[in-house]
């Protein structure tokens, strides 16, 4: 079509002039075609189920708008981080709900990384039976499924401990039944804070510190004797504060008293099933990104190091570790998100996490299926993208520059 | 020549070669290896020990645990119900067919039986490299499978079969029939929005990120509430949709969306020379994409594919949180009746389902491993 129409005004087409095409070949007008029908499709689609919606829940007589958080609750919550009873607010139970799962989630993400790298470098020992428990324990902790794992030690295992009256008394003041584990509580006296101010500002003090002496090493060679430093401070200055102020630690402990243990710090057995199953569960994931991290670092990287003369914990921490992080931070920041919304399974096993509070009993209570259910993935949602920020930012800090 | 005849007389010039003698014992054989990977130093010997140690604690409770402290006959919950025992295999036993087909009519058992057979020959076919047609199976896979299973195990319509509703669905073939589908249906939804995701136009791109993350970023079992709940107040009035369908639109979405960031991986290791030549050679984006792109992309993401069938056949679990009777529900179940109470049953029926479940999964994972060396092998130089 181009070439007749150049023709026939008598002009030769010139070879940087774009051909003229006819609107249905244009690549551009397709594009825009082709967004306009996606956005009617998408917009019409939203309004049928909104309509549909709408129409439903009026004749359900199902109320709408997020009034109803401020609402009483009236209902308890075994396990609650925060002051919370019957006459609280939706609001609050949420919180309460968000407070557990971030309990959960914090100390599964914790041991689960310690037994994970354990595990992790334990599959490439030179040991060979080490190896091997290792592989054995990652192939059957990965391949089961992580509910049947809950289950199983929930109502398997933890239903097997003894009752009230026949505790298992385990070393330090502690009891264990079948209603969970029962351990001293500290009580701090009231000038406490003290003590913890000078722990945060040891805290501070070793990071400068440490940031000092790695600068003089870089310019000087010298070694600063790092480890004594930061012991010293993160000892010396809250023992220092603790004598100063005078201020002490007492001790609640448990003891039988009718028909429960009085005192003491209660964690209920759905907490110890949960983090146990999480944990065991993730921990073979990352030993298996932590084994793919070390093994992914060139055999040459160690050899260089060592005909550099370099000895062999600074050979781990100044050539094979910072490489092997640059493999592993990524697919373990999304194992840590894996086992939160892991750790939403808890409904299943009763422990009261945010999807157990707020879409189990808030939904069941008040009836607002779309307001409840859009605040619970709202919540998860954004803890992904944030962490996934995360990885971007971090994945951008330590990428290979390669000239 | 008259040289070598010279030096003849040299009695210390070798004429044969020296017999070879076997190597000193300290360096082979079952104590040498013994030495060199489990006693080379007084660290690894006590992490033998401890390794040991561990293995026989661990071995000797599980052997005394299913075998020789465990009940082996009985009716009920109550033989059961000895000091000391251990694994209750009359419960298995007597729920095994529970387990596996739920309440579904023991005299209708042939139907899911011949409708799992066709998956498994199916399947076979598509998993053994050697057997071409690749094509055709994948497609009847694909597109007539899910069809003949569905009217074979549900009945009604115009099969002339005896009807059986969802509702006695159950066991080891329910949770069968939520992977394959959740893994079938979500394919093809995958595929689309690994190209919508890779598509130049910002509105479809936007449109399948946005659809992608929210879905990745939430756990399932949201999901699934979200499914059981808010499904039927989007639909029209009337719309009457039972349990089962509902956790499969949820399933079926989740994994759509984990499916897409499977292939789209695939997508990006195709050079851009592939779809450049094919736009060279006057194909359309559909045309190149099928022939070309596709093709290649696909046969990458095997793996992946299989591994999230794995996480897929797992998570299949959580459907029992919503009031399906999966195999894990049927174990839950069982264990509850008050027949069979005793206080190992739950454990017996755990372990049971777990051994069940791990011999798919490593099945399975063992599979994608042999796919993935496979695989490698034509793209190293």
């Amino acid at each position: 079509m181009a070439s007749i129409d150049s023709n026939q005004s008598g002009r030769p087409a010139l070879a940087d002039e774009p051909p003229k095409v006819s609107l249905i070949n244009d690549p551009k007008a397709r594009a825009i075609f082709y967004q306009a029908l996606l956005l009617a499709v998408v917009v019409w689609f939203a309004w049928y189920i909104f309509g549909n919606l709408t129409a439903n829940m009026a004749k359900q007589n199902i109320r709408t708008g997020f009034g109803f958080l401020n609402n009483t609750a009236s209902f308890d919550i075994g396990f609650h981080l925060i002051d919370y009873d019957r006459s609280s607010t939706f609001a609050e139970a949420l919180l309460v709900g968000f407070l557990n799962t971030g309990l959960v989630a914090v100390i599964g993400i914790f041991f689960a990384t310690v037994l994970g790298f354990t595990i992790g470098i334990a599959r490439l020992s030179s040991n060979w039976i080490v190896a091997r428990l290792a592989t054995v324990y990652v192939e059957v902790m990965r391949n089961i499924p992580l509910l049947l794992q809950m289950f199983f030690w929930y109502f398997g295992v933890l239903s097997l401990l003894p009752a009230v009256r026949q505790s298992m008394e385990l070393p330090l003041f502690s009891i264990f039944n079948n209603r969970g584990l029962v351990t001293p509580a500290p009580i701090p006296s009231e000038n406490f804070w003290v003590v913890w101010l000078a722990l945060l500002i040891a805290v501070v003090a070793i990071f400068f510190v440490n940031r000092w002496a790695r600068k003089r090493f870089e310019a000087t060679g010298e070694r600063q004797p790092n480890v004594w430093i930061n012991l010293a401070l993160i000892i010396l200055l809250p023992a220092l504060a603790w004598v100063v102020t005078g201020s002490s630690i007492s001790w609640s402990i448990p003891e039988l008293a009718g028909f429960n243990y009085q005192g003491g710090m209660h964690i209920p057995p759905e907490f110890i099933a949960l983090t146990w199953a999480l944990t065991t569960y993730t921990a073979a994931f990352i030993a298996e990104i932590v084994r793919a991290g070390i093994l992914a670092v060139d055999k040459g990287q160690t050899e260089a190091a060592q005909s550099l003369g370099l000895k062999d914990g600074d050979r781990l921490r100044q050539v094979i570790i910072p490489q092997a992080m640059r493999v592993i931070v990524p697919p373990l920041t999304s194992q840590y998100l894996n086992l939160t919304k892991n750790s939403s399974l808890a409904v299943a096993i009763g422990y009261p996490d945010l999807v157990s509070v707020f879409m189990g009993t808030t939904l069941n209570q008040t009836g607002q299926a779309v307001e409840v259910v859009a605040i619970t993935m709202l919540i998860y949602l954004s803890l992904s993208l944030i962490t996934s920020a995360f990885m971007n930012w971090f994945n951008a800090r330590v990428a290979l520059t390669e000239r | 020549m008259t040289d070598t005849t010279n030096h003849n007389d040299f009695s210390f010039v070798r004429t044969e070669m020296a017999q070879d003698q076997p190597a000193p014992v300290n360096t082979h054989g079952p104590i040498a290896w013994l030495r060199a990977n489990l006693f080379n130093s007084v660290g690894n010997t006590i992490l033998t020990l401890i390794s040991l140690y561990v293995i026989w604690i661990a071995a000797s409770g599980i052997w005394s645990f299913t075998v020789t402290h465990a009940i082996w006959e009985g009716t009920e919950g109550a033989d059961c119900r000895v000091e000391g025992a251990g694994a209750c295999w009359p419960y298995i036993q007597n729920r095994l067919l529970f387990f596996i087909y739920g309440f579904y009519p023991a005299e209708l058992y042939w139907r899911p039986n011949l409708a799992m057979g066709i998956g498994a020959l199916l399947l076979f076919l598509l998993a053994t490299p050697r057997i071409p047609g690749k094509l055709i199976v994948g497609c009847l896979f694909l597109f007539v499978y899910p069809f003949v299973t569905f009217l074979l195990i549900h009945g009604g319509y115009f099969t002339g079969l005896e009807e059986v509703p969802t509702e006695l669905w159950g066991g080891l073939m329910l949770t069968l029939i939520v992977a394959v589908t959740g893994i079938v249906a979500s394919f093809p939804i995958g595929v689309v929005l690994a190209l919508g995701r890779r598509s130049r136009m910002p509105l479809v791109r936007s449109v399948c990120v946005v659809f992608i993350e929210l879905w990745r970023g939430v756990p399932l079992i949201t999901v699934l509430f979200m499914a059981s709940v808010m499904l039927p107040l989007f639909l029209p009035e009337g719309t009457n949709f039972d349990k089962l369908m509902r956790a499969l639109v949820g399933v079926t979405l989740f994994t759509a969306a984990y499916t897409a960031e499977v292939v789209r991986g695939g997508l990006q290791a195709i050079p851009k020379g592939q779809s450049e030549a094919a736009a060279a050679l006057g194909l359309n984006y559909v045309q190149a994409n099928a022939f070309i792109i596709l093709p290649q992309a696909l046969k990458l993401v095997i793996p992946g594919i299989v591994n999230n069938s794995i996480s897929l056949f797992k998570d299949t679990t959580l459907v029992s949180i919503v009031g399906l009777v999966d195999l894990l529900g049927a174990v839950k179940a069982g264990t509850t009746t008050s027949t069979w109470s005793a206080p190992t049953i739950p454990v017996t029926g755990y372990l049971f389902a777990a051994a069940v479940f791990w011999v798919f999964t490593f099945a399975m994972s063992r599979y994608s491993q042999y796919m993935e060396r496979r695989l490698d092998t034509g793209h190293r130089n």
